[in-house]
């Protein structure tokens, strides 16, 4: 009846017990809110059936910002065992635990963080960006949410029910094999990858139509916002690489699940295959992540130096380059495989060349703000943040581009603390920066910079005293992945500064929130009336904050790269519109809801092998897909005088 | 003919060059039939940019088939495997499959003849559960005979990459049987011709895939 799943796959050990009852309070405590104030109706209909791409965004951000605090514990849990298991004391997680929270850090952290709060910020920035009123399938826009939602979930109930993969974040076979990973984690792992993965194709299709077909009038491609351009050339990565990604994993699934033969030791099996496939996903996926946060630090660096953004046309290159190199360099992640001096090398040099693009946006940056008028915010010094801490971690990367010296240092904390050093300083950073540079276009409000501020300083300082011992240790040989060490290596010095550095980084996790809470409570003190709270220079700030459910009453016509800024200068002055037009919106719908949660029931009744339960979630998607697909009322007007009515209201 | 407001602006080629036309107000375009393409160019688009995605996981699977041919692991190889005649049938059958959805595509845009564009969808509806049949019946007497995906890892990379174009070829047939029903409720309006024009992409679509695995996976294997 129910499969492989008994109770027996409820948990015993204490921790993920002392977890489950957590999040288990923390559902009751939100549904109980959800009575008191009877705001059920309200959070079905402005909030989860929404299709409006400002909501579907700040949605993205909130399971990000949950996933982050899963993830962020699952790292200080690593760091405190690395710390204190050494010699005769074994520390407090079992091995089999910690396998399977360094396989779950690796997987929220890219799958279940960056990628919704990159999602996250392009909802929110690109379609007022380019002053459209939506983007191009609002529908699968929320689909694509709830995909992204219904695979962290399956993540989190792995928590509970059964456990999770513990191959990996990438679960290389034949470790991930059914013969090594005999348990439901692994299955836990595919599925949820591959409906959040179809989230994130469905996504990347969507954008790149609505870039490409709905840039208001006079927005030429070479007039563009950066952030624009470099979301359009991660959205291309994602259709070119994420349909890699479902195949391979479809591939290691049917091994797993029909005994097939992909990437098994024998019967003509072939592992490497696995490796070479999901990298060739993986180090373009490392850029889908990258380029949007490229995006935000050059918007925000041009903002708050008060100039033009230094040599444009070369940051749009640059950024066409690393899209196209980024797809010729992932044999770089094992030079170690044996595939002869003339690959790694080719694979060593094109890794080598990505820094020179790189290089050029560094040097953008530097220049754009080379005599301007620098006022030091929140979003100003993730960005200072970034080019100190990227530029190291890029030459890093340089480093171990060099096959011999990868050798050296494969799979060692060498290699743990570069791309760390990428992501955090990269990633993390520039989205950090994007979400307080935008937060008061959303909310309304601009967020609290003193503890912003104190929060940027915990991050950085806490980066470096937690990951610079990690190169350290990775000279001295120690591998990645150890739950135990023996005392005469003499590494636990370096583990503990590293933990202290987490400590620190945690603290910055707490300013944040704090950030967040009082923010919220001070909202009324931080007002943005104008619209325009940084003194921007593109179209998103023309509109008012929040803007209103069309975002703008007439559709902007641009003249140049910097619309707003010139319309500020007088130049090309706004006409003062004397009618407005009916505008056609599209209608709330909660099928991308439905849709997901049978994805859920489908990946759920998959891993655990509930025949029925698979049955009932294909049919479900099925079934949904076709009412959907005859459902003609999908619009609604807002009539002219209803646009009138919201604007001189608004103004 | 079907009037319909867009929503949002269509941008000419020039973008800036153009005037702006009353300073940014919405512009209306009445869309005949004919045009639908234009006013419909999003969704088609759009369409277009998930057959280049389904096309990289083809890829994937022919790289992995290519990888895997021939370790047969002491099994029989492709050579030994496949009736040439019956793929050929098979072929053929999905071929003209593709030629009927033409004609579906015809009386939609230029036609509007419903009761064809019905009776055309019908026949490409039978021609692909032909083709399905056939390939089911393919694949269970090599499972019978004893070379199912387990045999070996050439084998696995053979049902997987078939078996995933028959997933598709599913998929179309009930997209088709659902859109047999929409056109029948519907009639001929830009929705149905929209999505019969998605439709006929991916008939087309499958069939170019099926050709590379004719050649790929059985012509190839043949010599």
């Amino acid at each position: 009846m129910f499969g492989k799943l008994t109770f027996d796959a409820l948990p015993s050990d204490p921790i993920i017990i002392g977890a489950s009852i957590f999040m288990l309070l923390v559902g009751l405590l939100i549904v109980g809110l959800l009575f008191r104030f009877k705001r059920f109706t309200w959070l079905w209909k402005e909030w989860l059936t929404s299709v409006d791409h400002k909501k579907i965004g700040v949605i993205y951000l909130i399971l990000a910002f949950v996933m982050l605090l899963r993830g962020f514990t699952d790292a200080a849990m690593m760091r405190t065992q690395q710390a204190i298991s050494v010699g005769d004391a074994t520390g407090f997680l079992p091995p089999d635990h910690y396998d399977q929270i360094f396989t779950a850090h690796g997987v929220i952290m890219i799958f279940f963080v960056a990628m919704p709060l990159m999602f996250g910020l392009i909802n929110l920035a690109v379609p007022l960006q380019i002053g459209a009123r939506d983007v191009a399938f609002p529908f699968l826009n929320s689909l694509s949410l709830w995909l992204t939602v219904a695979g962290a979930m399956l993540v989190n109930v792995s928590l509970t029910v059964g456990d999770f993969a513990a191959a990996g974040w990438l679960a290389y076979p034949p470790l991930s094999g059914i013969e090594y990973s005999p348990g439901v984690g692994m299955d836990y792992y595919i599925w949820a990858l591959q409906i959040a993965g179809v989230g994130s194709l469905i996504s990347g299709i969507n954008f790149f139509i609505t870039i490409l077909t709905m840039r208001c009038p006079g927005m030429t491609f070479m007039r563009m916002p950066v952030f624009v351009w470099t979301v359009f050339s991660s959205m291309a990565l994602v259709i070119i690489s994420f349909p890699i990604l479902t195949a391979t994993l479809g591939m290691l699934s049917v091994d797993r699940l029909f005994g097939m033969h992909f990437f098994t030791s024998d019967f003509g099996g072939n592992p490497m295959m696995y490796i070479n496939l999901i990298w060739a996903w993986g180090h373009p996926e490392v850029y889908i992540l990258m380029l949007p946060a490229f995006g935000i630090f050059s918007e925000v660096v041009s903002t708050f130096s008060r100039k033009r953004l230094f040599g444009y046309t070369t940051m749009i290159w640059a950024t066409v380059a690393i899209t196209f190199l980024s797809f010729v360099v992932w044999l770089h992640h094992f030079f170690t495989m044996g595939s002869g001096a003339k690959v790694n090398a080719f694979f060593g040099i094109m890794t080598m060349i990505i820094a020179i693009p790189t290089g050029v946006k560094i040097f953008n940056w530097l220049f754009t703000m080379f005599r301007g008028r620098i006022t030091f915010t929140s979003p100003m010094l993730w960005t200072l943040g970034f080019i100190f801490t990227f530029t190291l971690g890029g030459m890093t990367g340089v480093l171990l581009a060099v096959p011999g010296i990868d050798f050296q240092l494969h799979n060692s904390l060498f290699l743990i603390a570069h791309f760390h050093n990428t992501i955090i300083g990269g990633v993390v950073f520039g989205y950090f920066a994007g979400l307080t540079y935008w937060f008061p276009k959303i909310f309304g409000f601009t967020l609290n910079e003193k503890l912003g501020k104190l929060a940027f300083w915990h991050w950085i300082v806490g980066f470096f005293v937690a990951f610079t011992p990690l190169y350290i240790l990775g000279l001295m040989g120690m591998t990645r992945r150890l739950s135990h060490i023996d005392a005469s290596t003499g590494w636990q010095p370096l583990l503990i500064v590293a933990g202290i550095g987490v400590l620190i980084i945690a603290g910055g996790v707490v300013l944040q929130i704090a950030q967040f809470i009082v923010s919220i409570k001070e909202r009324r003190k931080n007002l943005d009336t104008t619209g325009d709270p940084w003194d921007g220079r593109t179209l998103e700030w023309s509109t008012s904050s929040p803007p209103p459910s069309y975002n703008f009453a007439t559709i902007p016509t641009v003249h140049g790269r910097y619309p707003f800024w010139d319309m500020k200068q007088g130049v090309g002055a706004k006409k003062e519109k004397t009618h407005y037009e009916d505008i056609h919106m599209p209608k709330n719908t909660g099928m991308g809801l439905y849709i997901a949660l049978a994805s859920f029931l489908f990946g759920f009744g998959v891993v655990w092998h509930i025949v029925w339960l698979v049955a009932l979630g294909a049919f479900g998607i099925i079934a949904l897909i076709i009412v959907r697909s005859f459902n003609r009322d999908t619009e609604y007007v807002i009539p002219a005088t209803e646009v009138e009515m919201l604007e001189s209201a608004r103004t | 003919m079907t009037t319909k407001t867009l929503i949002y602006p269509v941008r000419d080629r020039e973008g800036s060059q153009r005037e702006p036309i009353s300073n940014g107000t919405l512009h209306h375009q009445e869309i005949s039939r004919e045009e639908s393409y234009h006013a419909d160019n999003k969704a088609i688009f759009g369409f277009w940019a998930y057959i280049m995605s389904d096309c990289l996981l083809f890829a994937s699977l022919f790289a992995t088939y290519a990888v895997l041919q021939n370790n047969t692991y002491g099994g029989p190889s492709a050579g030994e495997l496949f009736s040439m005649p019956f793929v050929l049938v098979e072929t053929l059958i999905l071929l003209t499959s593709s030629f009927t959805f033409g004609l579906v595509t015809m009386y939609a845009h230029h036609h509007n003849s419903k009761s064809k564009v019905l009776a055309w969808l019908f026949v490409t509806f039978l021609l692909g559960v032909a083709f399905l049949a056939m390939e089911v019946t393919e694949f269970a007497k090599l499972a019978e005979e004893g070379n199912s995906w387990q045999r070996s890892g050439f084998l696995s990379a053979f049902f997987t990459l078939v078996g995933t174009h028959g997933l598709h070829v599913t998929a179309g047939l009930l997209w088709m049987g659902s859109l047999i029903a929409q056109v029948m409720r519907y009639g001929l309006d830009s929705v149905t011709v929209r999505k019969l024009s998605c439709l006929g992409l991916f008939w087309h679509f499958l069939d170019i895939v099926w050709i590379f695995i004719f050649t790929v996976v059985y012509l190839m294997g043949a010599i």
